[in-house]
This record gives structure tokens, C-alpha cells and sequence, in this order.
């Protein structure tokens, strides 16, 4: 039994009870409700504005609920700040910085007390073994200028891992990088999922969803579906994510049809 | 060329005015990397002419410009940060606004109080007439300003970076947004005599431009920014007084050429390296 496999026992981690969030008059998320168990593998999907990095945000107790609750082992985001890690959309993030490798890395260790960085080895040595997990130990001291885009998603990832909480969120985590690097990502996903974290991803990537991923939160602005993609993924819910535009996802037969479940 | 350097050390106002440019070079030129990778130039500029009805009021009650620095470093830092913060049409607006509204009452104010300032100095800088007190003010905020970035470098560099990540890790980032505000305005007020409301931000901004220009890392980046800086003070009070030149726009300009220098070093090492490439 993995570290995966020991931790999935059914027991909830993250529970959304009619969680709401509100943007001055215009909801973001209206009545979102799910429960997901330790050590699952989640793919959040939905239409730009359906609240996917809402979620995110609430989860990382960034921006407060209008109604609901939400909550990480039984504590609010707020409370549950250090068991959290997030990867936020490469945009969102200042590239002009010259910095190196191992200076974001160790972003993942700076913490508010000013003191926690004063034992230099412990932190070396957690910033190297974050680097290994992602398969970037050889450019721990490169500009971050001189990455591909995959790569830098591997560092952001590294600074995840360095800070060594229980919750990865990664948003859109496969956007602006090539089908390769995609490959390799979903690949160090997988790894870390084993080692018994739980993992959401925000995507606009709806194929084959129910290869890559246990279980597939669907949104547009309320939770249109959540569970196992080979069963949720219904023309249905397809078409309450996507309105219109559902025909584009049907045609590539990538869901379940009634009776069908092909991909053919 | 010991005694073309030595020559202006007879003086005991060049003397001062050396130490203080060494101070406001330094001190501008620390801040000046953070400054310019998160594009807050135009903040910068906003915050040197904010300050302008703060002087005319302080010079009104009998304060120096120096002993104004750090009381109006901070009320300038946290009225620009309330009001970007709570308005929500958009950053480049709200300081313009600011930037040219404060200058506008300034203005006024100087007219209206009948405020004794050489306006010519103010907006270019007068540093040969810091008195003793003003070098031991300016000196002081150097150090409070090189202080509290040492301590506080990786969380100001997190925030710097990655606002959101930061404050995931439960970072203070409003603490940390105002604390540098507060020292750039410290940096830009304790400045102003040295180079004026207009020049400052060349001080600020063009050594560490031109430091990014000739270096790979951010820490290298701040350490020949503040080298630059220091030097373009330094190198510009001599022409200024060995010229008989206006002294801030002699240290903007030397800081201008340290950079035009620095862009030729970059285009000539890039196409070296590339032509290297190409051989290998």
C-alpha cells in the first residue's frame, strides 16, 4: 500500500457546504457543494469566469465567503493557511525579477517569522530535495529567465513542495506549455499524488479527463457535477458548463454518452 | 588627479555635501531594483511631488527639508497606499491624480503661506546648502533604510515576486506593501535636497536600470545599482563644482551616461556570446 493508497481512506479533507462568493452584486460561485477525500487527484473544470480560480482563492484564504462555509480538516481556509500550497496562473506572477532557481525554491520556506531561515543547511537541503522531486537539480542556480515554460511550472511546483503542505492547488497549471511538457507535468502530478498529496488543477483541458484524474469538480459559477469523470461527464453537464459551445466537446467524443462510454 | 580630488575636501560644505551624496545615492539606488522590476516608477515620481505641500507647510513651522523626511515619508506612503487601495479606477489613474493634484496645492500653499524656498532648488536639488544636521538625518535614513531591507529581503522579495504566493504562505502583505512605500518615500524625501523634487527619480531608477543592464542575478543587481549611484552622486558633485555646474542635474546626467555605457556593455556581450554560441 502506497503512501496514496494509505491516506484515501475515504476521509474527508476539503468540504464545501453551500459555499458562495460574491464580487459586489455578481456571484462568483452560488451554492457550491462537494467533499473531497484525502489523497484524490482532482481536475476542476469549467468556462472562463465559472469561478474555478474563485475557488482557488477561497481555498487559499485569499478572499472571504459571502455564505456557506468551506473547510480544510474541519478549519477555515484562514485558520488552515500552512496546509495549502498554491501554484497561481503564470501571469499572475512578476518574470521581471532576474531571480535564480533556487531563490524562488526557497520562496516555499520564507515564512513571516524572520528567524525560521537561519539554519542555512535545513534549508539547502529541503530546497534540493524539492528540486530533485521536480528533475531540476542540475539548474539550481539559472537565471529563471533561461527556462522553458514547462520548466518554470516545475519550479513553481518545487516551491510548492518545498513549503510541505498536505494541499496542492494549481492553476491552470497546463496553459501556455507544449504538449511534452504538459506530459511532464501530469507525470510529477502523478508522483506527488502518490506520495499521498491531494491535488486540485484548474484546466481548460477536458480530454481524457478520466485517465489523468480521480475525480473531476465541474463549475460554472455553481457545481454543475463532481465525481468520476467516466460517469459525470454527461452531455448534460457539458452543456450546463459550456452552453452553446458544448457541441465543440461532444464532437470529440471525449465523454460519456448514455450507454457509451467510448473514445472512438 | 589626488589633488583634483582632494581640492574640494578644503571646504567644509563639500565636505558635507559629499557625505550626503554618498547617503542619498546609496540610499536611492538600494531601493531602486525592487523599484523598477515592479514598474513603480511613476509611483515614485508621485511620492517626490506629493511631498511638495509637506514642505511648503514644514518649511512654514521652521523645519528643514531633512527633518521633514521620515514623518512625511510615511503619511505620503500610507495616504497613496489607502487610495490605490480603495479606488477602483485603476493604479496609473489614482496616482496621477495624486501626483499632479499634491503638486498643484503645493504650489499654492508656498504662494498662499509666502514660504521662503528658492523654487529652483527645490525642484533640482541644492546640496551644497545641507547643514551639519541635515548630513546626520540623511545618514540616518540610509541606515534605516539599508536595515530594514537586510532584515526584511526575502519576505520583500517574495511580495515582490509573487503577491498571491506570499500571501498563501501567510506572509503579511499589506504589512509588506506599506513598509516599502514607506521606505521609498523615506528614500525619495531624504533625497530631495540632494537632487530635487524633478531628479530624484532619475537617482532612483536609471542606476538600477542600468545595473540590470550589466548583471545576471537580483542580489548582483542591487550591489552595482547602489556602486552606479553612489558614483553617479559622487563623479556629478565634482563636475558641479569644478564646472560650475547645477549639482543634481550633473549627478542625473552622469547616471545617464553610467547607463548608456551599461546598454553598449549589454549589446556588445550579448552579440559576444552569441557569436560564441555559433562557433561551439
Amino acid at each position: 500500500m502506497n503512501t496514496k493508497e494509505k491516506n484515501s481512506l475515504n476521509i474527508p479533507l476539503i468540504i464545501s457546504d453551500g459555499c458562495c462568493v460574491h464580487f459586489g452584486s455578481s456571484p462568483a460561485l452560488e451554492s457550491v457543494n462537494f467533499s473531497i477525500n484525502r489523497g484524490k487527484k482532482v481536475a476542476v473544470v469549467g468556462p472562463n469566469g465559472g469561478g474555478k480560480s474563485t475557488l482557488f482563492n477561497a481555498l487559499a484564504g485569499l478572499i472571504p465567503l459571502t455564505e456557506g462555509s468551506l473547510t480544510i480538516e474541519g478549519s477555515t481556509p484562514e485558520e488552515a493557511k500552512g496546509k495549502v500550497s498554491y501554484v497561481p496562473q503564470k501571469d499572475l506572477i512578476n518574470w521581471n525579477f532576474p531571480l535564480s532557481v533556487k531563490q524562488v525554491v526557497e520562496m516555499g520556506i520564507t515564512t513571516k517569522k524572520l528567524s525560521s531561515l537561519r539554519n542555512r543547511k535545513q534549508v539547502n537541503d529541503k530546497i534540493k530535495k524539492a528540486l530533485q522531486d521536480v528533475g531540476l537539480e542540475e539548474k539550481i542556480n539559472n537565471n529563471i529567465k533561461s527556462l522553458s515554460g514547462g520548466q518554470l511550472q516545475r519550479v513553481l511546483i518545487a516551491r510548492a513542495l518545498a513549503q510541505d503542505s498536505e494541499i496542492l492547488l494549481l492553476d491552470e497549471a497546463f496553459s501556455a506549455v507544449d504538449i511534452g511538457a504538459q506530459e511532464d507535468i501530469m507525470q510529477l502530478i502523478n508522483s506527488i499524488n502518490l506520495d499521498g498529496k491531494t491535488i486540485l488543477i484548474a484546466t481548460h483541458d477536458v480530454n481524457n479527463l478520466e485517465e489523468k484524474f480521480d475525480e473531476v469538480l465541474c463549475l460554472n459559477t455553481h457545481c454543475c457535477a463532481y465525481g468520476d469523470p467516466s460517469e459525470v461527464l454527461t452531455p448534460e453537464v457539458i452543456k450546463e458548463m459550456y452552453g452553446s459551445h458544448s457541441e465543440l466537446f461532444n464532437n470529440k467524443s471525449h465523454f460519456k454518452t448514455e450507454g457509451n462510454n467510448s473514445n472512438d | 588627479m589626488i589633488e583634483l580630488i582632494l581640492d574640494p575636501l578644503k571646504y567644509d560644505f563639500m565636505i558635507r555635501s559629499l557625505v550626503t551624496a554618498f547617503a542619498s545615492g546609496a540610499m536611492l539606488s538600494i531601493l531602486g531594483p525592487f523599484a523598477i522590476n515592479r514598474n513603480m516608477g511613476f509611483m515614485a515620481d508621485a511620492i517626490a511631488h506629493a511631498t511638495l505641500p509637506i514642505i511648503a507647510v514644514g518649511v512654514f513651522l521652521g523645519f528643514s527639508i531633512s527633518e521633514l523626511g521620515v514623518p512625511a515619508a510615511i503619511l505620503i506612503a500610507i495616504f497613496l497606499g489607502l487610495i490605490i487601495k480603495n479606488t477602483n479606477i485603476g493604479e496609473d489613474t489614482a496616482i496621477g491624480i495624486i501626483f499632479s493634484s499634491f503638486f498643484a496645492l503645493g504650489f499654492v500653499l508656498i504662494s498662499l503661506l509666502e514660504v521662503t524656498i528658492n523654487l529652483e532648488d527645490l525642484l533640482f536639488g541644492q546640496i551644497l546648502a545641507v547643514s551639519t544636521s541635515d548630513v546626520y538625518i540623511v545618514i540616518s535614513l540610509l541606515l534605516i533604510v539599508l536595515l530594514v531591507v537586510i532584515v526584511y529581503f526575502k519576505q520583500l522579495l517574495f511580495y515582490s515576486f509573487d503577491p498571491i504566493g506570499a500571501e498563501v504562505k501567510g506572509l503579511n502583505t499589506t504589512f509588506l506593501n506599506y513598509l516599502f512605500l514607506i521606505l521609498l518615500s523615506i528614500a525619495i524625501v531624504g533625497s530631495l535636497q540632494t537632487v530635487g523634487v524633478i531628479l530624484v527619480l532619475s537617482m532612483l531608477i536609471i542606476p538600477a536600470a542600468a545595473a540590470k543592464l550589466v548583471t545576471d542575478t537580483f542580489v548582483t543587481s542591487i550591489k552595482v545599482s547602489i556602486f552606479f549611484g553612489v558614483i553617479s552622486s559622487i563623479t556629478g558633485l565634482y563636475l558641479s563644482y569644478f564646472l560650475n555646474l547645477p549639482s543634481g542635474p550633473s549627478m542625473s546626467l552622469v547616471a545617464t551616461g553610467i547607463f548608456v555605457l551599461s546598454f553598449i556593455f549589454n549589446k556588445v556581450s550579448k552579440k559576444g556570446s552569441l557569436a560564441t554560441v555559433t562557433i561551439s
